[in-house]
């Protein structure tokens, strides 16, 4: 286990850049920022046709850290303590629980509690609960 | 012009992830991790993430939603679902194992690939597949324990 430290500051400002990320997309394309659904729909079945809106929004989340890194030298710790096996048991889970559950923390957690949706609340719990359970089997089940 | 916009859209939710620290997995696990609070080891900061998000996201969507339509679209596509069926609890449930394993949701794996990370990239094609996956199951014309319906709307 790495410790990380508590920054409160950085992490609501951090999170208010999320928000915002959020509202303008509802504003420019009427759309949930759900990076699930967003990523999923990168697949076929294609249903409508903003596959390219969709690849821009993915190619900024991943441009974001090169530009940081352009601009300021650096990049804050990553820190990814997970064997390979694991991590792609992680990813798959990850990924089909997203899709089946119609949404992640971020279309859920952040959209969806702001939407006051039932369903997201039910998500956000059912998921912070597992994730719970899962890191204390992981760190203290011994 | 529109693809601009939201490259610009993603590059704010990526910077949004790596000013509040989401961008390293080791700290999502460090808030998961509620074994650590009488260790001290515990990391609240993601609360705090998701407080700013919600704030922001709270207020600009009542705004937002006023509007007659999106600037770059014909209308709002807001999710209307209310009812609480077995895929909402069992989604998420499971979700939240594979998020509690490795300490990524897919916007954090996502930006995580432009740290120049393995792990990450591991990671996403795994989440990919698993994102394949679920919507293959739940198109099964044969698919008789769930009822059929969009498995991507929020």
């Amino acid at each position: 286990m790495v410790a990380t430290p508590f920054t409160p500051l950085a992490s609501l400002l951090g999170g208010a850049l999320i928000g915002l990320s959020a509202v303008l997309l509802m504003w420019a394309t009427g759309r949930i920022a759900g990076v699930s659904g967003i990523a999923a729909r990168l697949f076929p079945p294609y249903e409508d046709r903003q596959f390219t809106g969709r690849l821009a929004f993915v190619a900024g989340l991943v441009v974001a850290p090169i530009l940081v890194r352009l601009g300021t030298g650096g990049l804050p710790p990553q820190t990814i303590a997970v064997a390979t096996p694991l991590l792609i048991v992680a990813g798959l889970l990850t990924g089909f629980g997203a899709v089946w559950g119609s949404g992640c923390t971020s279309g859920h957690g952040v959209c969806g509690l702001s939407r006051l949706s039932v369903r997201s609340l039910v998500a956000t719990i059912t998921f912070m609960a597992t994730g719970v359970v899962t890191v204390f089997l992981m760190r203290h089940w011994s | 012009m529109a693809i601009l916009v939201q490259f610009a859209i993603g590059l704010i939710f990526g910077l949004g992830l790596i000013v509040s620290g989401m961008s390293n997995p080791a700290k999502v696990l460090n808030f998961l991790d509620v074994g650590g609070i009488p260790a001290g080891t515990w990391d609240a900061s993601l609360a705090f993430v998701m407080a700013g998000a919600v704030a922001v996201t709270f207020i600009g969507f009542s705004r937002v939603l006023k509007l007659a339509r999106p600037v770059l679209a014909d209308r709002f596509y807001v999710p209307t679902r209310k009812d609480i069926d077995p895929r909402i609890i069992a989604g998420p449930a499971i979700f939240g194992i594979g998020w509690g394993l490795a300490g990524f949701c897919p916007g954090p794996a996502l930006t995580a690939l432009g740290f120049g990370s393995a792990s990450a990239f591991i990671f996403v094609v795994a989440m990919c597949a698993g994102m394949v996956l679920a919507r293959v199951i739940a198109n099964l014309p044969t698919s008789n324990i769930v009822a059929p319906a969009d498995p991507l709307e929020t």
